[in-house]
């Protein structure tokens, strides 16, 4: 189906996962961050970057893998994103929400 | 979901990981609760040597004269742990880490404790702290808050 996210027409699934990465920019991040009540800083944007990133290697994603990442520590992970920080921080990557269970 | 751990064969522990862990991910509250022999996964020098049960567990497909062979436990739990590590899963202790991280409190039983004589300088450094049954039916009296027994 498709929404209005920062005046453009994208495509989303029926969880609000954008189905087309090729459909998003920063500001539907920003838009889709706002509606999880988050604002952004540069660290969101760094782990956002490192989530795009795997997501193009096809590589697939978990807790493990974040708190590994250099990125960010798993702590500092749930401070981000407060509320389940993988679904909140991949939908605001724009990328699919991961199948994982760890 | 307050999750009461009493057993710690290695799929016990796991699942009830699993489920701690999951909850966080999903945004939900988690503690959990070790008590009897589910201390074992939180005592520090036991907790990375725990094993697959291969005696009493009919869904090994194992008979369970072989299942008791020596070496037949530590030969299951190396197979399972590989094909765990297979599903990027951790292990006992990094799992623990990265429950705390997630915000996940862990609870020792007070009377199992005593029972075993451990000491809370036994158990994971960080241990939440060690309750009574009823202390733990506290922290569990929310509105909405689920408890799992494994």
């Amino acid at each position: 189906m498709e929404k209005m996210i920062a005046q453009k027409n994208i495509l989303v699934n029926e969880e609000g996962y954008l189905t087309n990465f090729a459909q998003w920019d920063k500001a539907v991040g920003e838009e889709i961050a706002k509606e999880n009540n988050i604002s952004l800083t540069p660290k969101h944007w760094e782990v956002i970057n490192y989530i795009q990133d795997e997501f193009k290697k096809d590589s697939p994603l978990s807790i493990r893998k974040i708190g590994k990442s250099g990125v960010v520590d798993i702590k500092e992970f749930y401070a981000l994103f407060p509320v389940g920080p993988l679904k909140t921080a991949t939908k605001i990557a724009g990328v699919p929400k991961p199948a994982s269970c760890i | 979901m307050m999750i009461i751990l009493s057993k710690a064969s290695l799929e016990n522990v796991y699942a009830a990981f699993v489920l701690a862990n999951g909850a966080r991910m999903e945004g939900i509250e988690a503690e959990m609760f070790f008590t009897f022999f589910g201390l074992e996964a939180l005592h520090n020098k036991k907790l990375e040597h725990l094993h697959v049960a291969t005696v009493g567990n009919p869904a090994m497909h194992l008979p369970t004269l072989i299942g008791g062979l020596p070496g037949m436990e530590a030969l299951a739990t190396t197979m399972m742990k590989k094909e765990m590590e297979k599903l990027d899963m951790p292990g006992v202790r990094e799992f623990l880490d990265i429950l705390k991280a997630s915000g996940v409190r862990l609870w020792a039983c007070k009377l199992a404790m005593e029972m075993f004589h451990y000491t809370k300088e036994d158990m994971y450094e960080d241990l939440d702290g060690v309750l009574t049954v009823g202390d733990f039916y506290k922290q569990g009296s929310g509105i909405g808050t689920h408890m799992l027994f494994i």
